[in-house]
């Protein structure tokens, strides 16, 4: 099995500015039924062929709503949880097929920051001792150069060395960040896979945290998968956006081309719904798509697009026929899955939108028969 | 007159450890069909107040007053207080979750909000409960009212928890964090749910929140904490537009979504301060770019600022047309200058 990873070097690596590259990557976690036998009856389809790539040294931003499977990407990606199918590179290397040794040397690669700074601390440990286990793990410093090292990442994260004994109850939820960002770098990763990391913060600290992750991104050349539902921290950190639904990915491009140009009828609700603090300005003009219902189980997704149920402009077409990402005329890297992609320009009006979202409202499980067409045409396509 | 009017109101927490200053002079008035938003960050003393003015907070230490419709809820018996609760005064917190009690039917705890107030029947009172769980738009309404809550996703049930508040019709709701927990989409329909209400039936609206462009779409005027204190009450357009003080200046410029042009966000450095030690001078003084020694042997109170009227800012450079002359005690800081990019027309500093 390791014998897998020595062709494919980072010599050899086709698009060689790709630090990760994910492929076709699916995670179902099985539903038991309560009997004894625990027989699989069902599953819930978290990430359901996913293709993305980071560039080395970039962001990519990935936005969504809760229960889109974002978070379940990001655990896969650190290897938290077992791939189902598919293919996650990382500097040319499969990490799907790793055994658990050569795993450990990967995990100093791979390093994440969680959302929760209250429950991502262990309020037992002091934070010389939160941050240094990562040298303890992986072989690092010992004794007196470690906790050098330590107070060396306290302070770049911009915490102070004195702050070596404390315990984490005594930080504030932006410092419990900040050592959250210093126990991810004290392994000097290449890979930071960011998962909300300031959702849980105030405004003002936020803006702490985000202009800190930026400095240390300059400063190490990292590369960050950075996880948010929050579509202006996204714009504000990334330079490439995913945005998905249900598990898979319906639009994706350079952040600008995406948020000046959302081609997907779903990137053009998600954005429409962010409150714009510019609005006061102008009250009572802006036009926001009201998307009616909720994202429907991931455990039976609607037929051909998962997004019919909800989406204003859908068709006969969209709950038989599965739309694949294709790129857009105006630039290549800029790519989205829809039949009938929202036009530059096109009005949006509140009205239309919500009347013709209205009728979809009851969120139908999607029949057999129709699950059948549905893999017809998939298998004719 | 208003409809609710909030004076000097002050909440202390006497504990072990020492006094904790929630709340340190809030004051705004409200009128019908008139929505107010609360801003601020945690410990700001944004739910504090409101929460106290309706006698939801216990052992606390408060005074000023609170006339809400011509009582003065601070002085007003229990009982009194729980004809208005629900009927006059409804409110929604941030966790629909917790909120809704988990052993009981939804329609079942909406019904019985409403025959705690009404003569009415059971099978009327379950009526009314599908035709508010209609009016909030859940799909199957007879079907979700025989549900429990755990059924129910975030958005349902925020949905739920405002069905339940808008049973009576009250005079005024007060939304805590509403949308806080929820997606921007769900958001964006309990938002304009709200917004609807307000035209419909003319309710008065507290709006509490953290999120500045929240406020800036559904809110008429603002009121933004810090520390405990309210540092700057306008009219929303005047707010976003003209913004007075430093803290609001700095809380509008370290939103990604206002600063998405600019390279770096303008953070605020350093954190609030403790509300466990009396404050001598301004709150914000500690943090605050154009901070001079004045800043800190008063707490400034809030005063005319700004071309529009009703604006009030509590920052000592109001006193002045133009407070320039205020920063000099600034030794460089940079921020007059990130202003002028970020923000068009708001040369008022």
């Amino acid at each position: 099995m390791s014998t897998v990873t020595a062709p494919a070097g980072p010599t050899v690596h086709p698009a060689g500015d790709n630090l990760l590259e994910i492929t076709d990557l699916v995670k179902h976690f099985p539903i038991k039924s309560g009997s004894l036998l625990g027989r699989t009856v069902g599953q819930v389809r978290a990430v359901d062929g996913v293709t993305l790539s980071v560039r080395r040294g970039r962001t990519l931003g990935l936005v969504g709503e809760s229960g889109c499977g974002k978070s379940t990407l990001a655990r896969v990606v650190t290897a938290l949880q077992p791939a189902t199918s598919g293919s996650i590179k990382l500097n040319g290397t499969e990490l799907t097929t790793l055994r658990s040794g050569q795993m450990r040397g990967l995990r100093r690669q791979v390093q994440m920051v969680f959302q929760d700074p209250y429950g991502s601390l262990n309020p037992r440990r002091r934070v010389g001792s939160i941050l240094g286990e990562p040298y303890a793990i992986h072989d690092g410093p010992k004794g007196k150069d470690r906790q050098q090292a330590v107070q060396q990442l306290l302070e770049r994260v911009g915490l102070s060395s004195d702050h070596y004994n404390r315990f984490p109850t005594e930080f504030s939820g932006g410092q419990r960040q900040r050592l959250g960002i210093a126990r991810a770098l004290a392994l000097r990763p290449e890979l930071v896979v960011c998962d909300e990391p300031v959702s849980a913060l105030d405004v003002s600290i936020q803006a702490q945290v985000l202009n800190l992750l930026e400095d240390l991104q300059d400063e190490f050349g990292l590369t960050y998968l950075f996880i948010a539902h929050d579509l202006s921290v996204v714009r504000h950190v990334s330079d490439e956006v995913a945005v998905m639904y249900l598990g898979k990915i319906v639009e994706r491009g350079p952040v600008e081309s995406l948020y000046s140009r959302p081609r997907h009828p779903y990137t053009n609700a998600l954005l429409s719904a962010v409150p714009d603090p510019s609005a006061a300005a102008q009250r009572g003009t802006s036009t926001r798509i009201v998307l009616t219902g909720d994202v429907p189980s991931p455990a039976a997704p609607p037929s051909g697009c998962r997004f019919h149920t909800r989406c204003p402009k859908a068709q006969d077409l969209c709950s038989q026929e599965e739309p694949l990402l294709r790129p857009t005329p105006e630039d290549p890297e800029h790519v989205f899955a829809c039949h009938y992609p929202v036009a530059a320009g096109e009005p949006l009006s509140i009205g239309t939108w919500s009347e013709s979202a209205q009728a979809a409202v009851p969120r139908r499980a999607p029949s057999p028969a129709r699950t059948s067409i549905t893999k017809n045409r998939e298998g004719s396509a | 007159m208003p409809l609710f009017e909030v004076q000097d109101l002050r909440v202390t927490f006497h504990t072990d450890d020492g006094d904790v200053r929630a709340v340190q002079g809030m004051s705004f008035s409200l009128d019908r069909g008139e929505t107010l938003g609360i801003v601020g960050e945690s410990g700001s003393g944004k739910s504090v107040s409101t929460q106290t003015v309706v006698g939801l907070v216990n052992g606390a230490e408060v005074s000023g007053s609170a006339v809400f419709d011509g009582v003065d809820l601070l002085q007003a018996s229990e009982k009194t207080m729980r004809g208005l609760r629900g009927e006059s005064i409804s409110m929604i917190f941030q966790d629909p979750l917790t909120s809704l009690h988990p052993l009981y039917k939804v329609g079942d705890q909406i019904a019985e909000a409403v025959k705690a107030h009404r003569k009415i029947s059971r099978s009327d009172a379950r009526a009314r409960a599908v035709q508010l769980l209609r009016d909030v738009g859940i799909p199957n309404p007879e079907g979700r009212a025989r549900e429990y809550p755990h059924k129910f996703s975030g958005g349902m049930r925020q949905r739920a928890m405002i069905a339940m508040a808008l049973a009576l019709e009250p005079k005024m709701l007060i939304a805590d964090e509403p949308t806080t927990a929820l997606d921007v989409t769900v958001q964006a329909q309990i938002l304009d749910l709200i917004e609807r209400l307000r035209t419909e039936h003319q309710t008065a609206v507290i709006l509490i929140t953290h999120d500045m462009g929240v406020v800036a779409e559904v809110a008429d005027k603002v009121v933004v904490m810090y520390a405990g204190r309210p540092v700057e009450v306008a009219d929303t357009r005047s707010l976003f537009t003209e913004p007075h003080h430093p803290y609001t200046q700095g809380l509008l410029r370290s939103i990604p979504a206002f600063a998405a042009r600019l390279d770096k966000l303008e953070a605020i450095p350093g954190a609030p301060p403790s509300l466990m030690v009396e404050q001598t001078g301004c709150p914000f003084a500690p943090r605050c770019p154009h901070v001079v020694t004045a800043c800190t042997t008063s707490v400034p109170p809030l005063e005319p600022a700004g071309s529009a009227p009703g604006h009030l800012s509590a920052c000592i450079r109001s006193r002045h047309a133009v407070g320039v002359d205020a920063t000099d005690g600034s030794a460089g800081q940079s921020a007059p200058s990130g202003e002028s990019t970020s923000w068009k027309g708001s040369a008022s500093v």
